[in-house]
């Protein structure tokens, strides 16, 4: 029998290669509903303050139940190390999850991530015991530092962030995967179901998606198209493909023609 | 008049009048805050929240009470 072909991160199994990011719906419902479609096992969410004067808005635990779907918390919207480290051991203070996304950003508008600052937190994350899962730039010295640094997985960037623009660096990111032991999980600037099926066909672990679902016309539709792209892509990668060739070859015998 | 009992605390951004010594956990209590959902920090630091009684209010105290809310 073949062995399942599970998902894996700091050790931990899982069966779906699709992250999906719970920023942007329209509601709460919306969210959970369009996570439940894609059968991501690990959804990622954000540490904000507790709204002490309207105490009645809903809360994301109650809609997408933490027993049963990962958290991954992350750090969005920090744009030093020590926002990041603060954020992310809250994150641990609220749930004992040690599993993060680590996101230092160095630019508001293309919204890329800040190296130095990245690398940093992450050696510091890492001694402190978190498994890091770290997004980064599509450059494959920097990956080799963060692995080097204890990251627990590497995410490189596709495309800015929620820019959809889709995969700009196929060879990046083949470099990346070819020289890691640890999972590659492509984060951001996703925008159709082909580029989560390239992505996947590069030999990429798995595909982070907010944006390119949440905004998408139909959400539920296309969670369901994003979720069958990553199987897609993945089944795709494993099955081994033909050699490209410039000229054709002729799927007919030429064998017994009349 | 100025009430030598009251202290001025910020909580999450907001200025608030309280009396003096107040547990912490009082007011957590008060503003009927999950504490399985949250983390507390006091002045920078993680609070135990275990320990949330034993921590008396001071003035200027500064508390962050954060949660998860939807992020990519």
């Amino acid at each position: 029998m073949k062995k399942k072909d599970y998902f894996i991160v700091a050790d931990k199994k899982f069966k779906s290669r699709l992250i999906v990011g719970t920023g942007k719906y329209k509601n709460m419902s919306e969210c959970a509903k369009a996570i439940k479609i894609s059968g991501a096992d690990i959804v990622t969410v954000a540490v904000r303050r507790v709204n002490i004067s309207d105490k009645s808005k809903p809360l994301l635990m109650d809609y997408i139940n933490p027993k049963k779907i990962t958290y991954l918390p992350n750090t969005a919207g920090c744009f030093n190390s020590d926002d990041a480290l603060r954020t992310l051991r809250l994150a641990r203070e609220i749930g004992g999850w040690s599993l993060v996304k680590l996101e230092v950003l160095g630019d508001k508008k293309n919204l890329f991530p800040d190296s130095i600052e990245t690398l940093k937190s992450t050696e510091v994350l890492a001694k402190e015991g978190f498994k890091v899962m770290v997004y980064c730039n599509d450059d494959p010295l920097m990956a080799k530092r963060l692995e080097n640094s204890g990251a627990s997985a590497i995410m490189p960037l596709a495309a800015p962030i929620g820019s959809g623009l889709g995969i700009q660096n196929k060879i990046n990111l083949k470099i990346i995967r070819k020289q890691t032991k640890l999972p590659v999980i492509v984060d951001a600037g996703i925008g159709q179901a082909s580029d989560a099926v390239e992505a996947m066909e590069l030999g990429c672990d798995g595909v982070l998606i907010n944006t390119a679902i949440a905004k998408a016309k139909n959400p539920f539709q296309m969670a369901e198209a994003m979720k069958y792209a990553v199987i897609s892509g993945r089944k795709s990668f494993l099955s081994g493909r033909i050699k490209p060739n410039l000229m054709g070859s002729a799927s007919t015998t030429g064998s017994g023609i009349i | 008049m100025k009430n030598k009992n009251k202290i001025k605390i910020t909580m999450n951004g907001k200025q608030i009048s309280l009396n003096q010594n107040l547990p912490l956990k009082k007011l957590v209590e008060r503003l009927k805050i999950p504490l399985n959902k949250v983390a507390i920090e006091l002045n920078k630091e993680i609070v135990n929240k275990k320990k949330l009684n034993q921590i008396l209010l001071k003035n200027k105290d500064k508390i962050e009470i954060v949660h998860f809310i939807g992020g990519g």
